[in-house]
């Protein structure tokens, strides 16, 4: 569904990506650790086709990514970033709506789908007509979500989804989410930097430092036999979460 | 309502407005400059001119300075005015030995100008020191200053730099020495000098307020200031078409006004406060027809509030309409950015006086170019600010939208512009207040508008008449403001609005 394969960027001496790999077949999820810094969001721009690697390539179902054919991304990939990354002129329906614009659906189909995707995340329709300055931060993202299901794509990559969140309301997020997941049987590319989250979305981990992967496999394999010190460093440096024995 | 339909109503509206004929053929258009004497004798020659019924006369009055009054009478904008035998050869024609009506005559002739007659008196250059100074230190004669070196002098800007003026005259009269010299407007250097903040100033030596102030002038010992006879300058093609009113005009002033009579009618407009028109019939030996002055000046201000709001709205309508999108281009090109701000920026700093007068040959006097002046000044505020608002716009914001497939003028539309609406509007607001001032000044070339009532107050040292333009100017300029209240409202987002009012993005839980 994705791959991507031996993709290196450097800005000048600074190297940004190196030899990077990592694939996740339909209906997997794949959790991208890391703290800030490591590569993660010059990973994902390069997936989303934003920057071009210098060597490398990215397949997104079967279509190789480009800066020059981001087009094909369109309805191939839902896109949800931290904040959800809403547009403040629009009301929480438009902004959802937005991606169908180019696209070219009426407003009938539209406003089905608005309606399954607001039943999908429990809103009401009161919530779709405000402006995103007027919602709760939970609210947002939620907007953001349904605004990347729109074109129902097969690959869904969230970027940070529940940083900004209130533990309550992440709490409350991550569970739909993963609910939300398994329905729609979604390939996601989930990016974080708290291994909490990286262990309840995550089917496969890759564990990113400096740009390079430390190492790639389910949580249970990086606990016990850590690639490098660094791994069991990054698990210790943030307090054991007790819910997580249960995978050790 | 779109921004876009705002746009075109506003311009629409300036078009039908503007395309009124300005000077229909049929017309005689008197022209003077901003000075009492040019306007009295601008008025009884448009009286003389009404009175013969040959023609209607349309009245330009006050326009700035002999370089945009000629302009204007060579480039067939006005047909006559009032002008001197000295400031022909030496400004207009700038050949000293043409000093004779013939031979200004002759030189004229190639333009399809000519002058008539001496009216009578002469209006030249003279030097006035207040009379308290001149008794303490002796002066009677221009030569004199040349041993009072510590003298603080202030000049009109024309006798500044004419050749005929301070420069000649004080090379010929050595008064290199003399270094405290400023520039000051003509209407306020009597009082300058009265005041006593300066010694010496330049007068005309017809000037009305020469008869009760206290202030003597210099002789011309040694014979510099050229004839400054008052001549009238006139089109050829006017004196073809309109000969009884050109003979009725030279029958009536032609060797009909000597220096002390001239004297008396400038300080009675002057120093009297009587309306020109009533100066100028009684010249004629008539009453003037009974008016009420009150009712006069509203009918006056409601024409030239039209007037004004037009320039005005017309001016900043097509900067609106060039300025988006050069903004546009210039947020998505940083180099050709930089240039174009650069231009625009540059345009701001060349003097509006200046930008008017090289407008002439292309354009005439008048509203057209009035309105292409306003509109270059208008620029640089909705340029600039539409560049800001898209160049701030969050870059994540513009790569989402890439993301999801909002690309190229539908990112623009749906995305770029309401999130910059705010710079854009604030843009075109600060450019309409600053073009309300501004356009006081199209005036000077005969733009209309409130300027037509400061530049005759300055020129006649009225103060009430200065406030009648400016105090309108002021109260427009606050309307602009409020109107803008609600163009917000309307143009831009309810959402960027909400985003605007909190201090910052929310984070309550749900």
């Amino acid at each position: 569904m994705i791959a991507v394969r031996g993709v290196s960027k450097r800005y000048g001496a600074t190297v940004a990506l190196e030899d990077v790999s990592l694939e996740a077949g339909p209906g997997a999820t794949h959790v991208l650790l890391g703290s800030s810094g490591s590569g993660k969001s010059t990973l994902l721009r390069v997936i989303l086709g934003l920057v071009q690697p210098d060597t490398g390539e990215v397949v997104v179902d079967g279509v190789p990514v480009t800066p020059g054919a981001r087009r094909h991304l369109v309805g191939r990939v839902g896109y949800v970033v931290q904040e959800g990354g809403l547009y403040p002129h629009l009301t929480a329906y438009d902004n959802a709506a937005l991606p169908a614009d180019p696209v070219g659906w009426t407003r009938e189909r539209v406003a089905r789908r608005i309606g399954a995707l607001a039943e999908l995340v429990g809103f009401d329709d009161g919530v779709l007509r405000r402006y995103p300055g007027e919602l709760s931060g939970g609210q947002r993202q939620r907007v953001g979500l349904m605004r990347a299901l729109v074109l129902d794509p097969p690959l869904l990559i969230l970027d940070e989804p529940l940083g900004a969140l209130d533990p309550i309301v992440r709490a409350d997020l991550q569970a739909q989410l993963r609910r939300i997941f398994t329905t729609l049987r979604k390939t996601v590319l989930l990016v974080t930097h708290d291994i909490r989250e990286a262990v309840l979305f995550g089917s496969t981990i890759t564990l990113l430092r400096d740009g390079r992967v430390v190492q790639q496999g389910a949580f249970a394999d990086l606990a016990r036999r850590p690639a490098e010190p660094f791994v069991t460093q990054f698990f210790g440096a943030q307090a054991p979460p007790p819910e997580l024995r249960d995978y050790l | 309502m779109s921004a876009a339909g705002v746009l075109v109503l506003l311009l629409s509206f300036g078009v039908l407005s503007f395309a009124a004929p300005a000077g229909a053929a049929d017309s005689v258009r008197v022209g003077s400059k901003s000075f009492t004497e040019s306007y009295l004798l601008a008025e009884i020659v448009a009286q003389v001119t009404e009175r013969t019924g040959e023609a209607k006369v349309e009245r330009r009055f006050g326009l700035g300075g002999t370089g945009i009054t000629f302009r204007a009478v060579a480039h067939d904008s006005i047909d006559v005015y009032p002008e001197y035998t000295g400031t022909l050869s030496h400004a207009v024609l700038k050949d000293p030995s043409a000093q004779s009506v013939e031979a200004i005559r002759a030189a004229l002739h190639p333009q399809r100008l000519t002058i008539s007659d001496p009216l009578g008196f002469d209006n030249t250059y003279a030097l006035g020191v207040r009379a308290e100074v001149a008794r303490r230190l002796g002066l009677r004669r221009i030569s004199d200053l040349a041993s009072h070196p510590g003298l603080r002098a202030a000049f009109t800007s024309g006798f500044l730099e004419r050749e005929d003026g301070w420069p000649g005259l004080r090379r010929h009269y050595g008064l290199a020495a003399l270094t405290d010299v400023r520039v000051i407007e003509h209407a306020l250097a009597y009082q300058a000098l009265q005041s006593g903040s300066v010694d010496v100033i330049d007068v005309f030596s017809t000037d009305g307020r020469l008869a009760r102030s206290a202030l003597v002038i210099l002789e011309d010992d040694r014979r510099f200031f050229p004839a400054y006879s008052a001549v009238l300058v006139a089109r050829l093609d006017f004196i073809e078409r309109f000969p009884r009113s050109w003979e009725a005009i030279q029958r009536s002033l032609v060797g009909r006004i000597d220096g002390p009579a001239m004297v008396r009618l400038n300080a009675r407009a002057d120093l009297d406060g009587q309306a020109l028109a009533r100066v100028a019939a009684s010249f004629l030996g008539r009453e003037a027809a009974a008016t009420d002055g009150r009712m006069m000046l509203i009918r006056e201000l409601a024409t030239l509030s039209v007037d004004h709001a037009v320039l005005v709205a017309v001016a900043v309508a097509a900067a609106t309409l060039a300025g988006v999108p050069l903004g546009i281009l210039a947020a998505r090109s940083a180099a050709l950015g930089q240039i174009e701000l650069m231009v625009v920026g540059v345009l701001q700093t060349v003097p509006a006086l200046a930008l008017l007068c090289f407008m002439i040959p292309l354009l005439g006097i008048g509203r057209t170019p009035a309105l292409v002046a306003l509109f270059l000044y208008a620029l640089l505020p909705i340029v600039r600010s539409t560049y800001t608002g898209l160049v701030t716009i969050d870059r994540q914001l513009l790569e989402i939208a890439g993301v999801l497939g909002i690309d190229g003028w539908r990112r623009l539309r749906r995305i770029e512009l309401p999130l910059a609406s705010v710079n854009v509007l604030a843009g075109v607001r600060t450019s309409s207040i600053l073009t309300v001032g501004t356009a006081t000044l199209a005036a000077f070339i005969g733009g209309g508008g409130y300027g037509t009532l400061i530049v005759r107050g300055l020129a006649l040292d009225d103060v009430r008449t200065i406030l009648a333009g400016a105090v309108p100017a002021a109260v427009m300029a606050l309307l602009v403001h409020g109107l803008f209240e609600g163009v917000d409202r309307l143009l831009i987002p309810r959402g960027v609005r909400i985003t605007l009012a909190r201090p910052g993005p929310t984070r309550a839980a749900h």
